[in-house]
């Protein structure tokens, strides 16, 4: 997608899910059609169990409705094998956790790495990229430091150069403040907006947080499976 | 980034990597000691068979079947000429350690002087005294018995020969001869009997076949009774120069072997002198399939009713303990494997039940399904790898030690303790294919955890805690 398209990064037309529970049907969503615009700050709120998780799921590519037509970046993302959905998701989708979801055994550089590796970009480039981004979110110095040595908070910053470095199309967040106190996550959120001014990327986050929905662009209220205006 | 995750993966959980690589090391350990131990046991045999009887081996047709019961009736006719012919083959001379007649009979042995009257039957060879020393010194794997300088046999005009301990314990020869580990048999009673004693009249038939000139050692005499190629019995007078102690024991009690003209005269007397065999010792046994049908080529050349035999055909006991030690070998192997595939197995089921969030986090991030089974695979292979050459390691050391340890051992096909000892597992069959084979059934093993890892959905992946 061009920087300056201003086609919808994300649209869904008529997508359900529904999970099986044994012999019981759960529907997480029904019948979701909504276009999220480019570069903007968006956020889905809604109750425990209503259906958010599973729709940035399905947005993400991590899931795949039952029905209905996602649109990720203008590509029609369920006409795609399982593999191209994966090189999909490398090229234009990052991911920022509730609970971080590092890999311990990676230090933060090499954790912030890492999607560039999946890319194949040389190691040159790779190293430069990586510093840069470390040192956007504060961490230069944190670099080799392992998960395990860094605070919810510095794992957290990680986590979103980790999802920023390869200059995605949409980031994806999960609560990502819902694990860190208030005065960490506002901080993180302030990260975020900044980082989205900075690289024009596209943030949609799943939230009860109140003070990460006064900073949305965009706003959509999801209760049981249905988006309600 | 792949390897280093993957070493890194599992140096997570140190105690259980390190319980399997131990594991997958002992499989190592036990495959390279034992292989060792079965090694040494081959070439052992192989070379005792090798410097005794060398490698092939020049009969006339049927002697194989039907000759060792009448051996006069198999020579070879004009074995010079056909030794001269094999010599003169560049192929087969530039293989051939020593190329040697040799004379085969049976008949009876007996010991009438001195008070004592013993006979026995026994099974002779004539050969060339300096070949057979030439051929005892074969120690192509250095893992066979080390003859001392023998001379005993090396005139060959000298009616003079060695015998196995056997025979000389039964014909009572034991103490005239100092030999060790050999009792004498206690007295018997003398028959009555009218008729002349048969032992003088054998003793006198011997001096008047073979003269008076023939030189001696003042060894004890016996006599030798054989049948001469037309049926008529012959009989040689034989000093004993001493004891040839043979591996196996019922060869040992009926060995004689004696210079090739001596035994000659005895199975051809005044006819003309013939050979039972053409030995052929070369250089390695490597070389025995090209040497064999240069051989073959040579005799088919000259429409000779001859036929080549190779050690293995010679000796069965040696193909069976070969193919004896192999099954148990495989079957060694067979549980090695089988224990370092549970082993890995659990390991790897275990890491991937508690890395499935992060296998959901890296799908989520764009690997494939065909990454993560690469990273587990990889992670499997390295386990394998990591304990087969700590296995390596710590064999050398066990053999090391062993060898060193002074320990003694009888043997298959010996009648005495040789020192115990393991070959180097530096064959490259033994040594990387008990460790590539390890690592293999170890990557083998992680191939249902990384395909239920790979299979997992990432949504539920990241909801596993």
């Amino acid at each position: 997608m061009s920087e300056h398209s201003n086609s919808p990064v994300v649209r869904l037309e008529h997508v359900a899910r529904t999970y099986q529970a044994g012999a019981v049907s759960i529907p997480a969503v029904r019948d979701i059609s909504l276009d999220i615009a480019p570069r903007v700050f968006s956020v889905i709120i809604g109750p425990s169990g209503s259906g958010k998780t599973t729709l940035l799921n399905m947005i993400g590519c991590i899931d795949l409705p039952d029905s209905g037509r996602i649109e990720v970046s203008g590509e029609d993302v369920l006409g795609l094998s399982d593999n191209a959905l994966a090189d999909f998701r490398a090229r234009h989708i990052g991911y920022v956790f509730q609970s971080f979801n590092l890999i311990p055994v990676l230090s933060a550089f090499e954790n912030v790495e890492y999607p560039l590796l999946l890319l194949g970009v040389p190691p040159a480039e790779r190293r430069r990229r990586t510093l840069a981004m470390l040192a956007a979110v504060g961490l230069a110095a944190q670099a080799n430091q392992r998960p395990n040595e860094l605070s919810g908070g510095q794992k957290q910053r990680v986590a979103i150069a980790r999802a920023l470095v390869k200059q995605p199309a949409l980031v994806l967040a999960d609560e990502p403040t819902a694990n860190l106190d208030s005065a960490t996550g506002a901080s993180i959120i302030a990260l975020m907006r900044q980082m989205q001014a900075q690289f024009h990327t596209s943030f949609i986050f799943s939230t009860h947080d109140d003070h990460l929905m006064q900073q949305a662009d965009q706003i959509f209220t999801i209760r049981d499976g249905v988006l309600v205006p | 980034m792949m390897f280093r995750l993957a070493f890194r993966n599992i140096s997570r959980n140190r105690r259980r990597s390190l319980m399997t690589a131990a594991l997958v090391a002992m499989g190592s350990l036990a495959l390279l000691v034992f292989g060792g131990f079965v090694t040494n046991i081959f070439a052992g045999l192989e070379t005792g068979i090798v410097q005794n009887g060398g490698h092939l081996t020049v009969y006339r047709s049927g002697y194989f079947l039907f000759g060792p019961g009448n051996p006069a009736a198999y020579g070879i006719d004009d074995h010079q000429a056909l030794m001269h012919d094999i010599e003169a083959d560049p192929a087969l001379h530039a293989m051939i350690e020593v190329l040697t007649p040799t004379q085969s009979l049976v008949g009876i042995a007996g010991n009438f002087s001195g008070g004592v009257s013993a006979s026995k039957t026994f099974f002779g060879v004539g050969l060339i005294g300096t070949d057979r020393e030439h051929m005892h010194r074969w120690n192509d794997y250095n893992a066979g018995r080390i003859y001392p300088p023998d001379d005993r046999l090396n005139d060959p005009n000298a009616p003079r020969g060695v015998i196995g301990r056997g025979v000389a314990r039964m014909l009572g020869l034991c103490a005239a001869l100092h030999v060790p580990n050999c009792p004498t048999p206690p007295p018997q009673p003398v028959p009555v009997s009218t008729a002349p004693p048969l032992d003088a009249g054998l003793a006198d038939l011997a001096r008047d076949e073979q003269g008076t000139n023939a030189t001696t050692t003042g060894g004890p005499k016996i006599d030798l009774l054989s049948a001469t190629a037309d049926g008529a019995p012959n009989i040689v007078g034989l000093e004993v120069a001493g004891v040839d102690i043979q591996s196996v024991k019922e060869f040992d009690d009926n060995y004689i072997a004696m210079p090739l003209p001596l035994a000659q005269q005895l199975v051809y007397g005044r006819g003309t002198h013939k050979v039972t065999a053409i030995t052929l010792q070369l250089h390695h046994t490597a070389d025995m399939p090209a040497a064999r049908a240069r051989l073959e080529a040579i005799i088919a050349a000259r429409h000779l009713p001859l036929e080549v035999r190779d050690f293995r055909e010679l000796n069965p006991f040696f193909v069976q303990v070969v193919g004896m030690f192999s099954v148990i070998f495989l079957f060694l192997t067979l549980i090695m494997g089988v224990i370092v595939l549970f082993a890995v197995v659990n390991t790897m089921t275990m890491n991937v039940l508690e890395r499935t969030n992060e296998i959901g986090t890296v799908r989520a991030m764009g690997v494939r399904r065909s990454g993560i089974r690469r990273l587990f695979l990889l992670e499997g292979a390295l386990l394998g790898a990591i304990g087969a050459t700590f296995g390596v390691l710590l064999a050398f050391a066990a053999i090391l030690a062993i060898n060193n340890g002074g320990f003694h051992w009888t043997p298959p096909g010996n009648t005495d303790p040789v020192p115990f000892k393991l070959a180097w597992p530096t064959s490259p069959g033994l040594l990387l294919g008990s460790w590539f084979g390890l690592v293999l059934v170890a990557t083998l093993a992680t191939v249902p955890p990384s395909n239920r890892a790979a299979r997992s959905r990432i949504v539920d992946a990241l909801r596993h805690v």
